[in-house]
């Protein structure tokens, strides 16, 4: 099931960062026709998305390991945009 | 489309550090505070603040507030107002004990005090020597100035709206300021907030550039609302640049990188800050690298499909020498860049980092105009305010220093304003239209154009022709180009018609700031006939005090400019006179 519209447009407005550099990430990962996002992997992103950016910014450019697994494969996509 | 109108005794817009810095000083003070952000207040542009936050401590030696206003009265090539740069010299540090007290966590000397580090322009004794003036929290300042201040707010009861967007500010007929009007992303309800004073923090709006390094969220709203509402914006000419930036992303490629050895190449593979600095070279100071990578790509020698950058190279450091020296360079040019710089040159472009002007203010925070002086209930401070303390260029760390100390005189001013005001002002009975009609028409547009394409289109003509260095030719080309885009800017269209959470809407409305900050920039750089600070002009290389030594003023109605004078007294010291500003 992906995830609803709204959530979608939700997690979308929340890619908008204060780091240049996570901005531009989220933009690849957003970038037309959109990524396929089921509501589990919402829920990842969600929570990643409510990381502070500097944090984030560690995860996404490897320089720290990740914890936590229900992250891992929303990290992997993010990493790959 | 019926307005809904929350009651307040002061609206903040923008939850940065100048917006928290002010809410703290008036929830404080038992006012009713709302504070609208665009973001998760921790999450403003505030957060990728690293280099520090100035204020001369003297923790790592002499210092003093008169030295470090030599250095930014010296950094403003003269521009800034005196009386505003002793003003925020004298009380940064004050401002940074008290964050310190806020939770701040500082990095420490063993002795306990905060440690200071070195910054470039940073001077002893008027110029003399390097000073150590800087104060970070590791490599995260700006980070750990966000939280620390918000948490404070928290405490005190200041009341966030997340996620909301102002939309313009709503004034009466006598010219006071009532409030904002915002839209609610959440259910995409316009709401007006009635205040009794109203504060824009709203940040930079460096986004005007194809190049910058500022966030996504940076489309100048504050400086764009102010000007809708008849209210002038002054120098926007000036804006710091950077000159390696990572070409089309805006990412920093730090200077240490010519440091060790990088070199900066045109098309045809030539090392051509020879010509430039024959002695120097790559080394060369920022403005003089700048205006030569901005001269080859003028001239046709730039690099790539648009011969529109220069590459820096630096394979022939070899790989272990890139590693360990410039660590995360690498990262940052393979992420970011597509190239890995071991085996290929890094494409750079001079990138826009920093506005210098903005919404013009007197050192109080009170938004002053020509017409009348301070404008009743209505304040700025941060990137988005000209008190004018940066001038024409603004010294490093001095941007964090601003924040906290006009923020928290702004909200000082505001106590003020309001012990001698009784209720609410009453609403004008069009309170609120000229947002709704912006939303109306936005909605009705058939078939409109594409903002992606017109935001493109705005940022690609700044960079062309009014970039870090700026030819008369092509700011005469510049001018015209963003006039004639006014015409596609009134007819902007969205496909996704919902109310909620609505990406396509907000970034349709945040063109239209973007648009009067481009254009206000555009056309003061083409009027200021001189060279001054980051004003850079091919054909008026040179200062020229005895007619340039005054501050722009842009109306949107007409594209009218107006001047208005340094303020070259400061409070209580001699004034620094102008001189060559040499380093
Ligand atoms: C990479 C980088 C590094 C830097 N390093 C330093 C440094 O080391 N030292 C230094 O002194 N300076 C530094 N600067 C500059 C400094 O970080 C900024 O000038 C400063 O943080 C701006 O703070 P602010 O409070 O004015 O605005 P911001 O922090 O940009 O906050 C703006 C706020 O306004 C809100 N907002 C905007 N528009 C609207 C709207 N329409 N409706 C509702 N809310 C809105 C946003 O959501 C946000 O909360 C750096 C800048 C960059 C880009």
């Amino acid at each position: 099931m992906p995830v609803d519209e709204r959530e979608r447009e939700r997690l979308r407005w929340r890619s908008r960062r204060g780091l240049l550099e996570l901005d531009l990430v989220l933009q690849r990962f957003w970038a037309p026709p959109g990524p396929e996002i089921d509501a589990a992997q919402g829920r990842a992103l969600a929570k990643l998305l409510a990381m502070p950016d500097n944090d984030l910014l560690d995860l996404v450019m490897d320089r720290v390991p990740n914890a936590d697994p229900a992250l891992e494969q929303m990290l992997v996509r993010l990493k790959a945009a | 489309m019926a307005l809904s109108i929350r009651k307040f005794d002061v609206v903040i817009v923008g939850a940065g550090g100048s917006g928290l810095r002010a809410a703290l000083e008036l929830s404080s003070a038992g006012l009713k505070v709302a504070v609208l952000s665009k973001v998760f207040p921790t999450r403003s542009h505030t957060v990728a603040a690293q280099g520090g936050v100035g204020a001369a401590l003297g923790n790592m030696g002499e210092d003093s507030w008169q030295w470090h206003m030599y250095d930014t009265i010296k950094g403003s090539d003269w521009l800034g107002d005196q009386d505003a740069i002793e003003f925020m010299c004298r009380m940064a540090p004050e401002v940074v004990i008290e964050l310190e007290h806020f939770g701040m966590p500082f990095d420490r000397n063993d002795n306990g005090t905060i440690y200071q580090r070195p910054f470039g322009g940073h001077s002893a004794n008027f110029g003399e020597k390097p000073v150590q003036r800087s104060c970070c929290a590791a490599d995260r300042t700006g980070h750990a100035m966000l939280h620390a201040l918000y948490q404070r707010n928290v405490y005190a009861r200041t009341q966030f709206f997340v996620e909301w967007m102002a939309l313009d500010l709503v004034r009466d007929a006598e010219g006071a300021v009532l409030g904002v009007t915002a839209l609610e992303m959440e259910t995409g309800q316009v709401v007006l907030f009635h205040a009794k004073a109203t504060l824009f923090a709203t940040g930079g709006g460096g986004r005007i550039f194809h190049s910058s390094t500022n966030a996504f969220i940076n489309t100048g709203d504050g400086v764009g609302m102010a000007a809708r509402a008849g209210i002038p914006l002054e120098d926007m000419e000036f804006w710091q640049f950077h000159p390696t930036g990572v070409a089309g992303a805006g990412v920093l490629i730090t200077e240490g990188v010519r440091g060790e050895g990088g070199i900066l190449l045109n098309k045809n593979g030539e090392r051509f800050m020879e010509r430039y600095a024959p002695h120097v070279k790559d080394l060369a100071s920022r403005d003089v690298v700048s205006r030569a990578m901005a001269t080859e790509i003028k001239e046709g020698r730039g690099a790539g499909e648009h011969a529109d950058h220069i590459l820096l190279k630096l394979d022939h450091l070899g790989p272990e020498v890139i590693d360990k020296r410039l660590p995360g360079i690498r990262e940052i040019a393979i992420k970011f860049a597509n190239v890995d710089p071991i085996k290929e040159p890094i494409p750079v472009v001079p990138t826009c980092h920093y506005q210098m002007g903005g919404i013009p203010t007197n050192y109080r925070g009170e938004v002053v105009v020509p017409e009348g002086g301070a404008v009743p209930g209505f304040y700025a401070a941060g990137e988005c305010g000209c008190a004018s303390i940066h001038g024409a260029n603004r010294l490093g760390t001095n941007s964090l220093t601003d924040l906290l100390v006009m923020g928290k005189s702004a909200g000082m001013s505001v106590l003020e304003y309001l012990k001698g005001q009784g209720s609410h002002r009453p609403l004008p009975k069009d309170a609120g239209e000229n947002a709704l009609a912006r939303l109306a028409r936005l909605d009705g547009q058939q078939g409109g154009e594409d903002v992606n394409e017109v935001r493109g289109e705005i940022q690609r003509t700044m960079q062309a022709h009014c970039g870090v260095f700026r030819f008369p030719d092509m700011l005469a080309q510049g001018v015209e180009k963003i006039r004639a885009l006014e015409g596609r800017m009134g007819r902007t269209g969205i496909k996704d018609k919902s109310k909620v959470f609505n990406t396509a809407r907000i970034e349709a409305l945040e063109l239209d700031n973007i648009y009067e900050t481009a254009r206000a920039t555009m056309v003061c750089a083409q009027a200021r006939e001189e060279s001054r600070g980051a004003h850079d002009r091919a054909d008026f290389p040179k200062r020229d005090d005895e007619k340039w030594l005054k501050h722009s003023l842009w109306y949107k109605a007409g594209d009218r400019l107006a001047y208005k004078a340094v303020n070259l007294k400061p409070l209580t010291v001699e004034s620094i006179e102008p001189k060559a500003r040499v380093y």
